[in-house]
């Protein structure tokens, strides 16, 4: 048989969320920690001095900024680790050696990191609505757009995973570039707010795409088109795919 | 003589870094047999199995498996193929049997409990299907990669240095399950630096060293070939020169004259006919002699020659 091996796909995926379960009270209690935390400084202690933005409270203003700031970290963590670790212990040998390709590896972790995703956003919003009211505008547009985020990361994350050759390389990424593209990305405040030069240099920021485009799903409006966000996040996803296709091919820190 | 399992043709691979791991290995496994493939560090043996299980990309050359080609139809191949490698490598946090299920998956094969449950039995690890694996010893840890291994049943098995660290009960226990292998109809191919393990478990034994099969044959034939008797006879008093009627054998004095050394015989029986002939003279010319040793090489001692003297010269002495 040459077709997929879509049990060995599955194997991953399985593999991969018995991986997240095992951490299963890190992996709930952090997000709300985080998301708690956010609420309170920015929300009650911030947010009740500042007036609505777009016609919302700043409570409900900054829930998709959060959940995009935690979305974005936890993929990326997540399937980073998922196949640095195979490659730190030397497990990776039986990935490679099984008959499993491209896209059965892709099948597997980015679908593990997706419904993954998806708890996470629950976790958040759940937590979200013990400090503020807020409503979903477009509720299937928002868990197509939290998905396509989570397989986009996730498989950005798979990259650094592959790229990383030490744990602080694994961190470099997360820590020092997304996270604070996520805070400079419109997470609290919009970027109307900002004067210029400002608000053209954040246009400069891809994260201010990503941001906005949940928050059109939330509230129905955003600092910048749906479209673009739309398709400035398709169009990483594809390059990501493309990347790990070669990768695969050539066996970049993969195959000797 | 079996049908051929694994033929490798014209194997070469440099590193990035100009190291040449391969050059131009061409060997063929029959299916059924357990193939020994010995040579020192850094010979080529990991490279050779990395190949051909899709973790190391060959420079140059072809590998046939099942009479397909593996670079065209390596996902056919490889689930028929199962590896052990030589360094313990699992998610350590996994328990036993959900590891041995994963490897099973990956591999295309349907959930099967009972056949998991199968291997860890014939494993001694079904005790321990519930422990996690950081939790195990050395010698369990290195069951469960063999349960990894068999996981999807491969009709062909690279051991790489399966014994590599393990106690001495363990070791002849694994030969006993690599046995029961091959009783099976598995095809074994196993790397080692235990000479005692090949010319215990090998049918045929390749050496290999610089990248370069030296010699394959049957371990026997080897032996046969490349084999010598010694025979060191203590004499009562010394002999200035060895006697005429002696001439013939390969004789040489030692320790000034008080030993007689033989080296020679062809590794079937003709050393051991030559030094009851020599025995017989010494005797007819009155030569009094009070202790004797003798000794049959080993497959290590061959091993040894043929990876001190090189290719040239051991294909030469082979011939």
């Amino acid at each position: 048989m040459s077709g997929l091996n879509l049990r060995g796909a599955l194997a991953i995926l399985t593999n991969e969320l018995m991986r997240f379960f095992r951490t299963i009270y890190g992996s709930i209690l952090s997000p709300v920690l985080t998301t708690s935390l956010y609420f309170i400084v920015f929300g009650a202690a911030i947010g009740g001095r500042i007036e609505e933005i777009g016609g919302v409270s700043y409570g409900a203003f900054i829930v998709p900024g959060l959940l995009m700031l935690t979305l974005l970290s936890e993929t990326t963590s997540n399937a980073s680790f998922g196949i640095y670790m195979p490659r730190f212990t030397g497990a990776v040998y039986e990935l490679l050696s099984a008959p499993v390709g491209v896209t059965e590896t892709l099948i597997g972790f980015v679908g593990a990191a997706a419904i993954k995703s998806l708890l996470l956003a629950a976790i958040i919003l759940t937590t979200a609505t013990l400090f503020v009211d807020y409503t979903i505008v477009h509720p299937f547009y928002a868990l197509g757009y939290v998905l396509l985020v989570a397989a986009a990361f996730s498989l950005f994350g798979f990259i650094l995973g592959i790229w990383a050759d030490n744990f602080e390389k694994l961190q470099v990424v997360p820590l020092l570039i997304l996270t604070p593209l996520t805070f400079l990305g419109g997470t609290f405040y919009s970027i109307d707010m900002l004067g210029e030069p400002w608000r053209t240099v954040a246009l400069v920021n891809p994260i201010v795409y990503l941001v906005n485009g949940l928050r059109w799903t939330f509230t129905g409006t955003s600092d910048v088109p749906i479209a673009i966000s739309v398709g400035m996040t398709l169009g990483f996803l594809v390059v990501c795919v493309g990347v790990i296709a070669t990768i695969f091919r050539t066996g970049w820190r993969l195959r000797g | 003589m079996s049908d051929s399992i694994l033929d490798i043709r014209g194997l070469a691979k440099t590193y990035k870094g100009g190291t040449t791991a391969l050059a131009g290995v061409d060997l063929t496994i029959r299916r059924g047999e357990i193939f020994a493939l010995l040579g020192p560090n850094g010979a080529g043996k990991t490279t050779l199995i990395g190949a051909v299980c899709g973790l190391v990309r060959p420079t140059a050359g072809t590998i046939c498996a099942f009479g397909q080609d593996v670079a065209h139809h390596w996902r056919a191949v490889r689930r028929r193929i199962g590896l052990v490698p030589q360094e313990l490598a699992f998610d350590t946090f996994e328990q036993v049997e959900r590891s041995v299920a994963y490897s099973r998956g990956i591999f295309g094969c349907p959930p099967d409990r009972a056949r998991i449950h199968e291997v860890l039995r014939s494993l001694s690890l079904y005790d321990k299907r519930h422990t996690k694996i950081r939790e195990l010893s050395g010698g369990m840890k290195r069951r469960v990669m063999i349960a990894k291994a068999l996981a999807h049943d491969p009709e062909l098995l690279f051991l790489d240095e399966p014994t590599a660290g393990v106690d001495v009960e363990l070791r002849r226990d694994m030969w006993r399950q690599i046995g029961e292998l091959r009783a099976r109809g598995t095809t074994i191919i196993l790397t080692t630096h235990y000479i005692e393990e090949a010319e215990e478990m090998a049918d045929r034994v390749g050496v290999i060293d610089k990248g370069r099969i030296l010699l394959v044959d049957d371990k026997a034939a080897i032996i046969g070939k490349l084999g010598r008797t010694e025979a060191r006879i203590t004499l009562d008093r010394p002999l200035p020169v060895i006697p005429p009627s002696l001439s013939a054998y390969a004789l040489s004095l030692e320790e000034d004259g008080r030993v007689l050394q033989y080296r020679g015989g062809d590794g079937a029986g003709k050393g051991r006919r030559e030094i009851a002939r020599i025995l017989r003279t010494l005797v007819a010319e009155g030569i009094v002699f009070e202790a004797i040793e003798t000794r049959q090489s080993s497959l290590e001692d061959i091993f040894v020659t043929l990876v001190e003297n090189g290719a040239a010269s051991a294909r030469a002495e082979a011939a």
